[in-house]
């Protein structure tokens, strides 16, 4: 009882907590609790007694001899304390309004409770992105499919003899609106398979340089190309564990990419050359460049530089979403460098298959 | 409100700890009242809302409650001085989170009220504002729990982000409701929305202020406030 007033009679100001004397029940006790990396606190009945590095550097100093609600102060945390509630408590708003976490409450032997707090922020964000991205996807999906049923409603009204130039052009926005609507669709079901293929490495054995002079022939006879691809390879083969549809995809991603975004008229440098063990794989474009501030995200679905440029020239956004799903699945790197006014290069690199 | 039983002779600080704590506990219950009604009004949620509407009554019974143990605890043991102060300081802190509470209640009000705002622009701004906001109360509350001077100041400094943050949203409403009129009930919510955020705001400094003279015994000094925006212009 004696000690009970002592670790009240101190009014410790945030000023005095530093040079205070630890009172002798929590030094022991703070030891102990230091070994764990999470915030803990030991209480007697609602003080706190004791607390570890962890727990005061969420909360401050302060805390040791003081009330446990004076910090955890959301309703289903001082429920739990005082008893009025049970279980653990999801409480957020500690040191960070974005933070999340799962508080639990457990008795010691000699009648004194243990406050540990578990950090759920990660799981709390990556619900938080999966909800994001279905918002987006259908987002995506709805403004061209509004786009289609105004015209629509439109076309009802042009039926005229005189209308045929206004229903033909009607016509050709809806085709445009509805081929976007296709592409998304396709490469989002791309990218559910790439990632629910994600820890299964691919078997079968690839070249990467015949797959590569596959792909421009295919980008050329799309009638797309205009003479702007230059392709350099710098070995005759570059055998890798691949899936070939994934890695295709791929490659007619990238250089599309650049074939968009580059300089109009400019060049499109493809290159396979054989280095240290690995493939490396490159495209390069004379485009305008991309800023440094974007470019650790333009791997992230939906991330657009400019979204009025990438709308009009037909990008979906989740172009460079799923070449980066495909380097993953293939244990490879993908390196994005880029300098202004001068172009972007895009460098991929895939361990070959060991020769025995 | 459970208290630490079983003291007969209870000491002066063992009160004033019990006392503080419940302030603590009725801020808890703030907080979760803005974010709530912040959140039901972004997900146009009503039952959410509702049940924020509700959930006021408890603030008022704590603060009730909080009240009689500050008359009780004046009476047996005449603090003085510092510990005056002290108890003084939690009194009138709860009853500004009162107040702060009323307003999360207020803004729980509008949102059945809100079912066509989705396509007002300028809403878009409110979960920064209402972010700010309850930022500023949560480190009013914490400065309270540290007895920390300094943070209580940066509290004070942090209000005009939220004053600005309602003056833009004003101008915007104000421009969308005349070039909208069909919309003006809609706005004119969430115009009042914005100014329950404003003043929950002031409340978080007011708090802030009085946790600096408590622990201090200074007053903090008289925050300028720029451009006051009520006053008359000059033809």
């Amino acid at each position: 009882m004696a000690r009970w007033t002592e670790l009240l009679g101190r009014r410790a100001s945030n000023e005095q907590a530093a040079s205070a004397d630890e009172p002798e029940s929590g030094t022991d006790a703070a030891i102990l609790l230091d070994a764990f990396p999470e915030p803990l606190l030991l209480l007697e009945g609602l003080v706190v007694v004791a607390t570890n590095t962890a727990a005061r550097d969420l909360f401050g100093a302060y805390l040791d001899g003081e009330d446990a609600r004076m910090a955890l102060r959301h309703p289903q945390a001082t429920a739990l304390l005082t008893g009025a509630g049970s279980g653990p408590a999801a409480i957020g708003g500690l040191g960070n309004p974005d933070r999340r976490w799962e508080m639990t409450l457990s008795r010691l032997a000699d009648g004194r409770r243990l406050v540990r707090l578990e950090d759920r922020s990660s799981a709390h964000a990556a619900e938080k992105m999966r909800t994001d991205f279905v918002a987006n996807a259908s987002h995506e999906l709805r403004t061209p499919l509004a786009a289609l049923i105004g015209f629509i409603e439109t076309l009802e009204d042009a039926n005229g003899p005189d209308d045929a130039a206004i229903r033909s052009r009607f016509l050709s926005i809806m085709d445009t609106e509805a081929r976007r609507m296709q592409r998304l669709i396709d490469d989002l079901m791309s990218l559910s398979r790439i990632e629910a293929d994600r820890y299964v490495a691919p078997r079968e054995t690839i070249d990467l340089v015949a797959l590569a002079r596959v792909a421009y022939a295919e980008i050329e006879a799309g009638g797309k190309a205009g003479n702007r691809i230059q392709a350099t390879m710098a070995a005759s083969t570059a055998i890798v564990h691949g899936d070939r549809a994934q890695l295709l995809q791929l490659l007619h991603n990238i250089i599309g990419n650049a074939l968009k975004y580059g300089r109009a008229g400019g060049g499109v440098f493809v290159s396979v050359a054989v280095r240290d063990g690995s493939a490396q794989l490159s495209v390069r474009d004379e485009g305008d460049g991309i800023p440094i501030e974007h470019i650790p995200r333009l791997t992230e679905r939906f991330y657009r530089v400019d979204p009025g440029r990438s709308r009009s020239l037909g990008g979906t956004g989740l172009g460079l979403a799923i070449v980066k799903h495909v380097v993953e699945r293939h244990r490879g790197r993908l390196d994005i460098t880029s300098t202004l006014g001068a172009g972007t290069t895009v460098n991929i690199t895939i361990p070959l298959v060991p020769t025995p | 409100m459970a208290m630490a039983s079983g003291h007969i002779l209870k000491s002066f600080d063992q009160d004033l700890a019990e006392l503080r704590a419940l302030v603590a506990q009725m801020g808890g219950v703030a907080e979760e009242a803005i974010d709530g009604a912040v959140t039901a009004l972004a997900n146009r949620d009503a039952d959410a809302a509702a049940r924020i509407v509700e959930g006021d009554k408890l603030l008022d019974q704590m603060e009730t409650e909080l009240e009689r143990q500050v008359v009780r605890l004046i009476a047996l043991r005449s603090p003085l001085a510092d510990d005056l102060r002290e108890v003084l300081a939690a009194l009138k802190i709860a009853g500004v989170i009162e107040r702060i509470g009323d307003y999360a209640k207020n803004i729980a009000k509008r949102v059945p009220l809100l079912e066509e705002s989705r396509s007002i622009e300028p809403i878009s701004v409110l979960p920064a504002m209402a972010r700010a906001t309850s930022e500023m109360v949560h480190a009013a509350l914490d400065a309270f729990a540290a007895r920390d001077a300094q943070a209580a100041l940066k509290v004070c400094q942090s209000d005009r982000v939220v004053d600005d943050f309602y003056n833009s949203l004003f101008r915007a409403l104000l421009t969308y409701m005349m070039e909208n009129p069909h919309t003006i009930t809609a706005a004119a919510h969430l115009l009042f929305v914005a100014k329950n955020l404003e003043r929950i705001g002031d409340h978080a400094t007011n708090i802030a202020e009085m946790v600096h003279f408590a622990a201090t015994g200074e007053p903090v000094a008289e925050r300028g406030r720029g451009a006051d925006h009520l006053s008359p212009v000059a033809a």
